[in-house]
């Protein structure tokens, strides 16, 4: 199952801001059953693509070394998105340091304020990680790699 | 200079947002984990948000050293802290009040060291006042 929660990014400011668009179809499988006649984009779906915006961001400040993970969240919601709707994702770096992140974001439909959320990442480090992991370097690999390339070319523009 | 007043009240409202606890639940004795019930990741919080409001760097492991939690065998024997551990605590945390510790130094009880008064008495320090 693909669990990426954005569709490409349309601003990036290494070590400041990033900025992605997540449009919302009704062919996703989710629609279907929240709620059945009432597609609403369930909330955590959007934390998920507002985290995965700033987990990026942050990842990118140290070329993706670091394991970047979603550590603290808080949020609030100002209304629902329906399928059909563009959600844009802003998230500005608030502190950075060997340690982890705190980004603040936003989930905007056109000038509609949805959400709005204070998120802080971690990074791990492959010491503190449990036993057993078969890949230390386990965040930003795999089907996240698209992104990245993604990430790298709108920050070039 | 902040008085030691100033820096609690700072601290009690960097504290207040951090963990979502309530005003008159934080004391000058609170400890953070037993009373307040922060989790390991809420001291990462905890540092950032001290940063910014006092405007100083606070270093990895510098306010809530790590290492003595995780059992290193130098400085840990039978489940409790022993005299090199201690030395290490003196030495890396003088801004903790051990006495406490020192009557029971299970690894267990390291986390009541994590009270409110360590933080403002590390801030006085680092403040110079």
């Amino acid at each position: 199952m693909r669990w990426t929660w954005i569709d490409r990014f349309t601003a990036f400011e290494s070590r400041k801001s990033a900025t992605a668009v997540k449009c919302l179809s009704l062919a996703e499988d989710h629609f279907a059953d929240h709620f059945p006649g009432f597609p609403v984009m369930p909330a955590p779906l959007i934390l998920e693509g507002l985290a995965q915006t700033g987990g990026i961001l942050v990842g990118e400040a140290n070329q993706y070394r670091e394991n970047v993970v979603l550590a603290k969240m808080s949020a609030k919601f100002h209304r629902e998105a329906m399928a059909g709707e563009q959600l844009t994702y802003t998230t500005t770096i608030d502190d950075l340091n060997e340690t982890g992140a705190r980004v603040k974001g936003t989930a905007h439909s056109g000038s509609d304020l949805v959400a709005e959320a204070d998120i802080m990442f971690a990074h791990v480090k492959p010491d503190q990680l449990p036993p057993g992991i078969p890949d230390p370097k386990f965040v930003f690999s795999g089907e996240l790699s698209h992104l990245l390339k993604m990430a790298e070319a709108v920050a070039k523009r | 200079m902040p008085t030691e007043q100033e820096i609690f009240e700072k601290v009690r409202t960097t504290l207040v947002d951090a963990l979502n606890v309530d005003e008159d639940e934080v004391t000058i004795k609170s400890r953070l984990k037993g009373d307040l019930n922060a989790e390991s990741i809420d001291f990462l919080d905890i540092v950032f948000r001290l940063e910014k409001q006092f405007g100083v760097k606070i270093p990895r492991e510098e306010l809530f050293p790590e290492s003595i939690f995780q059992g290193d065998p130098h400085f840990v024997t039978d489940g409790k802290v022993n005299a090199d551990g201690i030395k290490e605590l003196e030495e890396r945390m003088p801004f903790a009040d051990l006495s406490e510790f020192k009557k029971d130094t299970r690894l267990e009880k390291m986390e009541d060291l994590f009270t409110v008064e360590l933080i403002v008495n590390y801030l006085k320090r680092k403040l110079g006042s």
